[in-house]
């Protein structure tokens, strides 16, 4: 049933996102090693693995929040060089959703949401509101537009997030354990959102140890460990035939309770 | 309120005075504030008593008695016939001008600092790290006898300075003070005065319109440039279309010091540097801690939304750094001006010198004195605090 529902969402034939032979190196040690991926638009990708196995890492570089040392990453067609421009023109259409979602305490919800398509996209201001109260209504929470974060639950802060990131029009949604931050019965509200966002076509890169989500939105699913893609298939495959020892160890793990 | 009432009402007991809680604490307030006038009898008593036991009188009057002292640095007009109270005012600018410079220097020093002390450059980062804690750690009082002593002690004196020819025979170093030229102002300045005016008008006009201008159309404009040209340019161009009616008025040696120019005296620059390089470390400790206290998650989602550096800091980091900045900041700014207090160890005239010091030993009014040094320096302390709650409140976080 979850394999004809991911079905249902369109991919695309054109590349959005391609990740060639990219290394990483903290100092001395080597987070990332010939990662290569590709990424249609319209995918939705999760990405699994244990901690320390460098899934974070791996989306941080499609932003540039961190920087790879070797190898290539283009992203929209641009290529994620030193050029500043670049990488001002990448994350203008890249959006990323945190797990401590990194809303700014001092500004409210509705300014969170309407800072970057201010002073990126230089946008007027009732025109930026009026998209964020779109956003908001579509992670429904627009009746607490006026309220600061610290006065919002977790779920609806993350929420939040999602919206604050929706409002610049990103073309590739990235997702940083969306959930983990969060208390189980807040965690439900965050992944409703994000498979309305999936079946809107939006394309996703989604770190995440939420199988269930995995199973009904991912069209791929990536486990990755010690800082190697170690498998990637489609959910049901992956979940019922994993290939690897590692994946099959990292599943029994995660799956037995 | 009622109900609290009438329960209070229902037969009230001794043994309540010390067991219940609303009756015991009437009791106590009761008994402080009778503890507080007993002690205030006592002091105001005792004090009259042994001003009547040593024969004198309390009163102010020895104010307007010619001072008969002289002070080295008067921003009034002031000489030795001049009275006390003339004396005290004189102090009481001193003490405000070392004040603020101070405050200022050491906020910019501070923030310089603070800045730079997060630096990647290990060097930089170190070398601050080195300057903090060596002066915070070092008391004040013994850093302003270093920088007079620097001061009065290895520069040359006026006679060799001149001899050297100072830089370009118009800026003398001597251990009399730095000595520079003075701008006189001629007929037709009042053009730019206006023009000044005007431009700081024209800027906070500017700064409105453009964020207006933002809200409806989007289009953000460099205000801070624009207004930064406007200030500067527009009185530039108003004193040259008057032909620059400016000439300069140059120092000279005249016997043993030099004459004319304007002059930074030592007692103030050696106070106002070890003041505000003080300050400045717990200044830079205290912006330090701000910025750090911002997350850097702050910043990445600030990034990952496409606002540029400069933007992440002036919009994200900054707002949120202040509201941990501001209040000990308010706390540094009253330690300096209380600090400015040591200026006496070096002869820089101030309120503590002038009434707090030579008028308190002319005239033997001790209880005046001090009373009137402790009121300035409360009344310094509280001006500060008054602007500094405000602008506390100005940027505070609205939080749950």
């Amino acid at each position: 049933m979850s394999e004809a529902y991911a079905s249902q969402m369109q991919v695309l034939d054109e590349v959005a996102i391609r990740i060639q032979n990219m290394h990483k190196w903290y100092g001395e040690f080597h987070v990332l090693k010939n990662v290569n991926l590709t990424v249609n638009r319209g995918e939705r990708i999760v990405i699994c693995g244990p901690s320390g196995s460098g899934k974070s890492t791996l989306i941080r570089c499609i932003n540039r929040l961190e920087e790879h040392q070797r190898g290539d990453i283009i992203v929209d067609d641009i290529e994620l060089t030193n050029d500043i421009k670049n990488i001002a023109e990448i994350r203008r259409e890249v959006g990323m959703v945190f797990q401590h979602f990194n809303l700014f305490p001092h500004l409210t919800v509705l300014e969170n949401c309407t800072l970057a398509p201010i002073w990126v996209r230089r946008m007027p201001k009732a025109d930026a509101e009026e998209i964020a109260m779109n956003y908001l209504e579509k992670v429904k929470i627009p009746d607490q537009a006026l309220k600061f974060p610290g006065q919002l639950s977790g779920g609806q802060q993350q929420r939040v997030a999602i919206a604050r990131s929706l409002c610049m029009n990103p073309r590739i949604m990235l997702f940083d354990e969306p959930t983990s931050a969060l208390d189980p019965e807040m965690i439900a509200e965050v992944l409703d959102v994000m498979v309305s966002l999936a079946e809107s076509g939006m394309t996703m890169l989604c770190v995440t140890h939420e199988m269930g989500f995995a199973r009904k939105v991912a069209n791929r699913v990536i486990f990755m460990d010690g800082g190697e893609i170690i498998e990637e298939n489609e959910p049901e495959e992956f979940f019922n035939n994993p290939q690897s020892d590692r994946t099959k160890l990292f599943l029994s793990q995660i799956l037995a309770h | 309120m009622a109900v609290a009432e009438s329960h209070m009402d229902q037969g009230f007991t001794f043994s309540k005075l010390w067991r219940d809680k609303r009756y015991r604490g009437v009791l106590m307030q009761i008994l402080v504030i009778a503890g507080l006038f007993a002690f205030v009898t006592f002091i105001v008593h005792n004090a009259i008593e042994n001003l009547a036991a040593l024969g004198k009188t309390f009163g102010f009057a020895f104010l307007n008695t010619p001072a008969s002292y002289d002070i080295n640095q008067a921003f009034i007009e002031y000489d030795s016939r001049s009275s006390h109270f003339r004396a005290g005012l004189v102090g009481i600018i001193n003490t405000g001008v070392v004040a603020v410079c101070g405050i200022v220097l050491a906020t910019i020093l501070g923030f310089l600092f603070g800045v730079l002390r997060l630096s990647n450059n290990w060097l930089v980062s170190r070398l601050v790290y080195c300057y903090v804690e060596f002066t915070r750690n070092v008391p004040v009082l013994v850093q302003i006898l270093l920088w007079y002593g620097i001061i009065v002690n290895s520069l040359p004196t006026p006679k060799v300075a001149a001899a050297d020819h100072g830089i370009w025979d118009v800026i003398f170093l001597s251990n009399r003070g730095l000595y520079i030229p003075a701008p006189v102002f001629g007929d037709g300045t009042w053009l730019a005065g206006i023009a000044l005016v005007i431009a700081i008008a024209f800027a906070i006009f500017f700064k409105i319109w453009a964020k207006k201008t933002q809200d409806a159309t989007g289009k953000i404009y460099p205000v801070f440039t624009i207004n930064l040209a406007v200030i500067i340019g527009l009185p530039l161009l108003a004193f040259a279309a008057m032909g620059f009616p400016l000439t300069w008025e140059i120092p000279e040696l005249k016997g043993f010091n030099f004459k004319g120019g304007a002059v930074l005296k030592p007692e103030f620059t050696a106070l106002w540097l070890a003041l505000s390089l003080y300050t400045a470390a717990f200044i830079a400790e205290i912006v330090r801690a701000g910025i750090q206290a911002v997350s850097h998650g702050q910043t990445e989602a600030s990034y990952a939304l496409g606002l540029k550096p400069s933007w992440t800091l002036r919009l994200v980091v900054i707002p949120q750094a202040l509201r941990v900045i501001v209040p000990p900041l308010t706390s540094q700014y009253l330690n300096l001006t209380k600090n400015s207090s040591l200026a006496i160890a070096i002869g820089y005239m101030d309120i503590v010198a002038t009434i707090g010091g030579i008028t308190l030993n002319q005239t033997g009014k001790e209880m005046e004195c001090v009373i009137i040094v402790m009121a300035i320096y409360l009344a310094f302390s509280l001006m500060i605090s008054l602007f500094m709650n405000w602008y506390n409140k100005h940027i505070a976080l609205v939080e749950r």
